[in-house]
């Protein structure tokens, strides 16, 4: 089923929670919405469910404004931070409550079921109660009540947020398989942008209840159109670094104290005459080199396989990951080299990119 | 140095055996009053005559055992009081339960205008004694019995209105506490049964209100009592023995021309109290449950 939000807004009183919201959602599509916490996410995915009325603009399924049809019209599939089983239920219950509603006769239920809960891993847990469960089992029965009335439109809400870090690992890739294996159009909240990059086909990054951007992952990557969305995606976050970009020689220099690097001209002239812009690179863009700029060490965070380095060059504060074997320590002085086909430029007073506005 | 640790494990054990047995009796002794009370409430009922708490008989020696007391047992109008008694308690349960239940989801759950209003009038109206009412209740339960149809059912001197009186005198408080536990209840699992195709009513039905089924057990039960015990209102309201109820019973026995019967009225008190324990005692739990937090499980 395609979707289509068209200037969708929700206010009470004066608190906005969702701002003048419109994107497509193709047939089959997975989009993420992905954002801050309070950004709206939640606000939009009720109101896309029937269970918030818009206080403007229109919902459209296929074409269709479905603002005035009820939930149970909707033909929708909904999973839970909060997983919201029916406690007094047993699994076999919970899983087929959808389709006792819809008047399916019991005999068939019974079957849709064992059939969902197999395919979820949970066919030996059918009469269990919710409280008997563990948070993973409780995950995919939430996610087997959402499937078995073959929704058109399948909703999550930061499903796996309650996870331990390997569940939510394994569950992300199931999710992913199971949608591409039903082909059912979703709506992923998350904000966790790592699950946003690899499950989506698009992404949809909101803040204060406005849509920043949607688009595919790596677009959202490389091309960052906000200073938010390029802090915002990415781990450990991209670097910001005042600087000024000056031609001299036919070479475009960014100048910060003790710092001056030589960038692109495709991307240094973009930024160059405007006085101090900000200057965006990611620390994997950043290695250290011999013949690199000098800086101290400020900070080492061990992550395990890398050593998280913040060092210091002037005034910048820059994120580097280094070899743990290298041993360095806080106060050493390191050079650093950087990408200059990766760095991004952003005006500092309206925060949008300089090299990807039209 | 083994024998040193059995020695202080006795010690311990001991200490512990009198740390409990001065709980027991400092309990026992806070309840020994009412223990006394209960104890003299029997004896009293199959004796002629108590001196303290033992019998004494026309001699004044100690026995004198009878079951006269008893009699009204056979008495066909004891029954039916009883039978009035219960269907006050049961109308109650019934009427208040249903009612608040409904009234306190819509309060806890929808947005209206005048629901802020409406709230904290429903406290104020639980702030008033019902003496104060009883004047204007009376003409209301007039005005009922002039009414075709409803009139027999629900108006002055007849079983139903008295239900009705009580009903709504609970009300203010039953809508309330079922708000506190709808309250409770989070919104994901409604939202989540109406997206899986439920309606409004279906959802209060099916899955909020066996969520706090211990909420309902509270509510019916403490209504069962007060309706059982009732006094003021059917005393007011009723008269004649046709639909009176036991308390109201009681009070009839206490004649202001003869001699009254003490012993005949304990046993008829015993005889009202007796539902009632046997109600605690299988309830006692569910009640324990609920004073301590309400309801618990669930995800
Ligand atoms: N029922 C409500 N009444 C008033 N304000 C609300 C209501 N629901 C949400 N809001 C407000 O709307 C904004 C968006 O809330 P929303 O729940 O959509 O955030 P979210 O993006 O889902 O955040 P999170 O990641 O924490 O779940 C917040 O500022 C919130 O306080
Ligand atoms: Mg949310």
């Amino acid at each position: 089923m395609k979707v289509e939000l068209v200037n969708l807004t929700k206010r009470w009183g004066n608190v906005v929670g969702a701002d003048h919201i419109t994107l497509e959602i193709e047939h089959g599509e997975f989009v993420a919405f992905l954002g801050p916490s309070g950004c709206g996410k939640t606000t939009t995915l009720l109101m896309i469910a029937g269970i918030y009325k818009p206080t403007e603009g229109l919902i459209k399924f296929d074409g269709k404004v479905v603002n005035h049809l009820a939930p149970k019209d909707r033909n929708i599939g909904m999973v839970f931070q909060s997983y919201a089983l029916y406690p007094h239920m047993n699994v076999l219950q919970n899983i087929g409550y959808p389709l006792k509603l819809k008047g399916v006769p019991k005999q068939e239920i019974r079957k849709r079921v064992q059939q969902v809960a197999n395919m979820m891993g949970i066919g030996h847990l059918l009469d269990r109660k919710p409280a008997q469960l563990s948070g993973g089992q409780q995950q995919r029965v939430a996610l087997g009540r959402a499937l078995v009335k073959q929704p058109d439109l399948l909703l999550f809400d930061e499903p796996l947020s309650n996870l331990d870090a390997r569940l939510r690992l394994s569950m992300r890739s199931e999710i992913k398989r199971l949608q591409l294996e039903l082909g059912i159009t979703s709506i992923y909240v998350t904000h966790d942008q790592v699950e946003a990059m690899t499950m989506a086909d698009r992404i949809a990054v909101m803040k204060d209840g406005k849509l920043q951007a949607y688009c595919p992952p790596d677009e959202l990557y490389d091309r960052p159109r906000t200073l938010f969305i390029a802090g915002f995606v990415g781990n450990p976050p991209m670097n910001f670094i005042n600087v000024e970009v000056v031609q001299e020689d036919g070479e475009y220099h960014a100048r910060a104290e003790g710092f001056d690097l030589v960038v692109p001209s495709e991307r240094g002239e973009k930024a160059a005459g405007r006085g101090r812009v900000i200057m965006g690179v990611r620390p994997e863009d950043v290695c250290l080199a011999d013949d690199g700029i000098p800086g101290e060490i400020y900070v080492v965070e061990p992550l395990g396989r890398d050593d998280l380095l913040n060092v210091r060059i002037g005034e910048a504060s820059i994120h580097v990951l280094a070899d743990p074997t290298l041993n360095l320590r806080i106060g050493d002085t390191v050079r650093l080299r950087f990408n200059t086909h990766k760095v991004q430029f952003f005006d500092p007073q309206t925060e949008n990119s300089l090299l990807w506005t039209d | 140095m083994e024998t040193t640790t059995i020695e202080t494990g006795r010690l311990y054990g001991l200490k512990r055996i009198l740390g409990s047995a001065t709980a027991y009796f400092l309990l026992i002794l806070s309840i020994l009053p009412i223990l006394v009370g209960y104890a003299w409430l029997l004896i009293a009922t199959f004796s002629y005559r108590t001196e303290g708490l033992f019998p004494i008989d026309a001699q004044g020696n100690i026995g004198g055992w009878t079951l006269r007391n008893w009699s009204f047992l056979t008495d066909p109008q004891i029954w039916r009081v009883t039978l009035n008694s219960l269907g006050i308690a049961l109308g109650m349960v019934v009427g208040v339960g249903f009612v608040s239940s409904l009234a306190g989801y819509g309060l806890s759950r929808m947005n209206f205008p005048g629901r802020k209003a409406f709230l904290s009038l429903t406290l104020l109206l639980h702030a008033f004694p019902s003496v104060t009412l009883l004047i204007a209740i009376f003409f209301v339960l007039k005005f009922i019995s002039k009414i075709p149809g409803l009139g027999p059912l629900f108006g002055y001197n007849t079983l139903g209105g008295v239900a009705l009186v009580m009903v709504s005198l609970e009300l203010p408080l039953g809508v309330w506490l079922m708000k506190g536990f709808f309250d409770n209840i989070s919104w994901d699992v409604e939202r989540a049964a109406l997206i899986d195709g439920a309606s409004r009513f279906r959802v209060w039905w099916e899955i909020i209100l066996p969520q706090i089924k211990p909420g309902l057990a509270a509510l019916a039960i403490f209504n069962f009592l007060s309706g059982w015990s009732a006094f003021l209102i059917p005393f007011t309201f009723t008269v004649g023995s046709k639909v009176a109820n036991l308390p109201v019973y009681l009070r009839q026995l206490m004649s202001e021309t003869a001699p009254t019967n003490w012993n005949q009225i304990a046993a008829v008190g015993l005889f009202q109290l007796i539902p009632v324990l046997i109600f605690f005692l299988f309830t006692q739990e569910l009640l324990l449950n609920i004073y301590t937090g309400g309801a618990k499980g669930g995800v």
